[in-house]
């Protein structure tokens, strides 16, 4: 079953995302995931129900996003760094209104216009929520073409299971490298599970009231609260890191979405030199994979974070293994993309300075 | 004897939050009458805004979705078009609809989205004690304007119907008031016409509505009603800013 | 509520009312009056009362301006 294309990978996020139902989109031009946009253009004008619109700015596609959602439909937006700014006054809100929502985040180089090369400077802001008030959202991070199509595809099922914003978070490297993708089958909209909570007129039944203000301060206490254990559900069920080689390693890379791939090479690269090291791939950036790192730090002893930023995903490593192990850091802001070899070159140099492979 | 007016249908058993004299609460009864003459509760959704009208779905017996402040005609697109045989109306202030949320309402008009706005222009901004709105005239005074709007400084009200007028998209604008049971009348039949502009699937409708706010006027409800009568229509005039119902 | 001499009637809440007098200011038979006693929100409400009214000369015509007016719902109107 299934069918196999070659796509890039904004037009895989967009293909995945037809094919698990969503008949809304709302976008507005940002560089470099304009080809997302486009793609969604053409697809939603073609399957029955789709709507598509080209918003007037990030901030009106993702209240548009909050009125289909309303309706239980599945919806999407997409846009890069500084439209996704522009977006977190709505992701705000549909954290506070228990909304399901998937939005895409290909990361470019910033703060402020930036510029339009691969980074991955939104980590803070996509794992801490990113808007106002005590909220997360899920953050899934796609390392390959067949995992942003299936990511996509969760990142619908977890909103509407969840009744949160998903963000999937990559950067123009990813949007744009070409890969061969398994799809899964487009998914029967009507097998979809009854959302009983949706506005489609009061026909038959109460009216029902979607809002996320609540002035009563007991009452908000409580509504965060629920947030909170909903967040500790997420947590416990669908945390989720892959590995490569790191069964008899001391030391491990740690790097997410194109850092990784990059990464993978360098992990090759040093594994040729005889060096015992592996690579730690998280998957979900919220939530983080905790528990994996402190049973991973049982046998590794030092972990190098590789971002494409000064770091940020570092804190959450070094949160993580709550100081119990050496937490080193590589980054290359600003859309600077390095090769395996400078990261190799990294790798080895605290490889021998450490020491590693003669402590115990 | 018969009781020939009371609590329409479409709202709740609820007590009004707003201050004494306010227009808001008015205009909510007027939009429930229309909702109820025209038998579409079980079809409609609204979408409040953030200002004094934030509970406004206390108060409506329909389905109602908050929007945040401004974004009132993005969210009423976003359900219309995903259930585009139901009613979808937004309830704005003119904070709401004319400063914070103007590009999303320009556009929500020039697209033509069947939905229905209700603006409520009250000159001020109710909810957040009474500062400077985009439609505070030139020399009344509110708590960011001491002294009153200075033109130099504070720039012109905004005409904001008549800009969306121009917008293609557009095919009933109507700025009334309910400052008198005449203009309260005749604000029903505007919001009825505007819903059915909607039902008949013509294009985007709105009807601004000059309504009183006593409290940060700092007047009595009658002497409010008395400034819309003597000030503020001659600032924005009461008429049919645009109709193409007929015409379409 | 029937009451042979009227031909219509008003009924309000006095509760629901903030003592706005959009009402009395409206009335174009002059029927509504102040309310000595506070409600429990603390206002003095409006209020109609036929024992107090000479309805020989004035009475509810049930007109209904009272109740178009009234921002707080807190006017029924009877028509016999
Ligand atoms: C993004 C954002 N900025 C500011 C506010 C605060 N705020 C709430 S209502 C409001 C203005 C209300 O004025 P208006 O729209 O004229 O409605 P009114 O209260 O007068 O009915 C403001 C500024 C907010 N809720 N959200
Ligand atoms: S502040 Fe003004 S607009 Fe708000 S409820 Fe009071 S009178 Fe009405
Ligand atoms: S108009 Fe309504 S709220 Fe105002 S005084 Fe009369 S009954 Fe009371």
């Amino acid at each position: 079953m299934g069918e196999k294309k070659l796509l890039r990978g904004s037009h895989i996020i967009a293909e995945a995302a037809v094919r698990a139902g969503c008949r809304f989109y709302f976008g507005y031009p940002i560089t470099p995931q304009n080809e997302l946009t486009e793609y969604m253009s053409g697809a939603l004008a073609s399957v029955p129900g789709g709507v598509f619109i080209q918003s007037e700015s990030e901030l009106a596609a993702i209240n548009m996003v909050i009125g289909v959602s309303m309706t239980g439909k599945r919806v999407m937006t997409s846009s890069s760094s500084p439209g996704i700014s522009l977006k977190q006054e709505g992701i705000s809100y549909l954290a506070g209104q228990e909304l399901p929502a998937v939005i895409v985040n290909t990361m470019r180089g910033g703060p402020g216009l930036g510029n339009i090369a691969p980074s991955q400077g939104d980590y803070f802001q996509a794992t801490r929520g990113g808007g106002h008030g005590d909220y997360r959202t899920i953050v899934l991070a796609p390392g390959s073409g067949q995992e942003l199509a299936d990511f996509t595809r969760l990142a619908f099922d977890y909103a509407d299971k969840y009744r949160i914003p998903v963000m999937i978070l990559g950067d123009g490297m990813m949007g744009q490298m070409m890969e061969p993708v398994e799809f899964p089958d487009p998914i029967d909209l009507d097998s979809l599970p009854h959302k009983s909570w949706v506005l489609d007129g009061a026909k038959g039944r109460e009216s029902r009231i979607i809002k996320s203000l609540i002035l009563d301060t007991a009452a908000m206490e409580e509504h965060n609260w629920k947030l909170y254990r909903k967040h500790e559900i997420i947590e416990r069920e669908i945390t989720h890191v892959e590995t490569f080689m790191i069964e008899d390693a001391y030391m491990a890379i740690v790097a997410y979405g194109t850092a990784s791939r990059i990464a993978k090479g360098a992990v090759k690269k040093v594994r040729e030199m005889g060096l015992k090291v592996g690579l730690i791939m998280p998957k979900t950036l919220w939530p983080f994979p905790k528990k994996f790192f402190l049973e991973a730090g049982s046998f590794i002893t030092d972990f190098l974070v590789f971002e494409m930023s000064t770091g940020q995903m570092v804190e959450d490593v070094e949160l993580a293994l709550r100081g119990r192990r050496r937490v080193h850091f590589y980054g290359r802001p600003g859309g600077v993309v390095p090769t395996p070899e400078e990261i190799a070159k990294a790798v080895t140099t605290i490889y021998y300075r450490e020491q590693i492979d003669r402590r115990d | 004897m018969k009781k020939v007016f009371g609590r329409p249908k479409s709202m709740k058993a609820a007590e009004f939050h707003y201050c004494p004299g306010c227009g808001h609460s008015i205009i909510h009864r007027l939009i429930a009458e229309v909702i109820d003459e025209l038998g579409i509760q079980e079809k409609i959704i609204g979408v409040p805004p953030a200002g004094c009208a934030v509970l406004a779905y206390n108060y409506f017996d329909v389905d109602m979705g908050e929007a945040p402040h401004g974004r009132g005609a993005a969210v009423a697109t976003g359900i219309k078009r995903s259930l585009p045989d139901r009613i979808v109306f937004s309830y704005q202030g003119d904070g709401d609809i004319a400063a914070i949320g103007t590009a999303e309402t320009i556009h929500a008009a020039n697209r033509g989205e069947l939905i229905t706005t209700i603006f409520v222009n009250n000159g001020v901004y109710g909810m957040t004690g009474g500062q400077m709105a985009p439609t505070t005239l030139v020399g009344q005074d509110s708590t960011t304007t001491p002294g009153g709007r200075r033109l130099e400084r504070d720039g012109f009200p905004i005409d904001l119907s008549e800009m969306l007028a121009i917008a293609h998209g557009s095919v009933y604008i109507e700025r009334t008031s309910v400052h008198s049971p005449k203009h309260i009348i005749h604000t029903k039949k505007a919001i009825k016409k505007a819903f059915k502009t909607q039902i008949e699937g013509l294009g985007f409708s709105l009807v601004e509505i000059l309504s009183p706010c006593p409290t940060n006027w700092k007047m009595s409800p009658i002497k409010a009603n008395e400034f819309i009568n003597s000030t503020i229509i001659k600032n924005f005039p009461l008429k049919v800013i645009k109709d193409e119902v007929g015409k379409l | 509520m029937a009451d042979k001499l009227t031909k219509a009637s008003i009924r309000i809440n006095t509760e629901l009312c903030k003592g706005c007098y959009l009402c009395k200011a409206t009335c174009p038979e002059n029927l509504i009056f102040v309310s000595g006693k506070l409600n429990s929100k603390g206002y003095y409400p409006a209020n109609y009362s036929e024992e107090e009214l000479d309805i020989e000369k004035h009475a509810c015509k049930g007109c209904a301006l009272c109740a178009i007016v009234c921002p707080d719902l807190a006017i029924e109107v009877y028509r016999g």
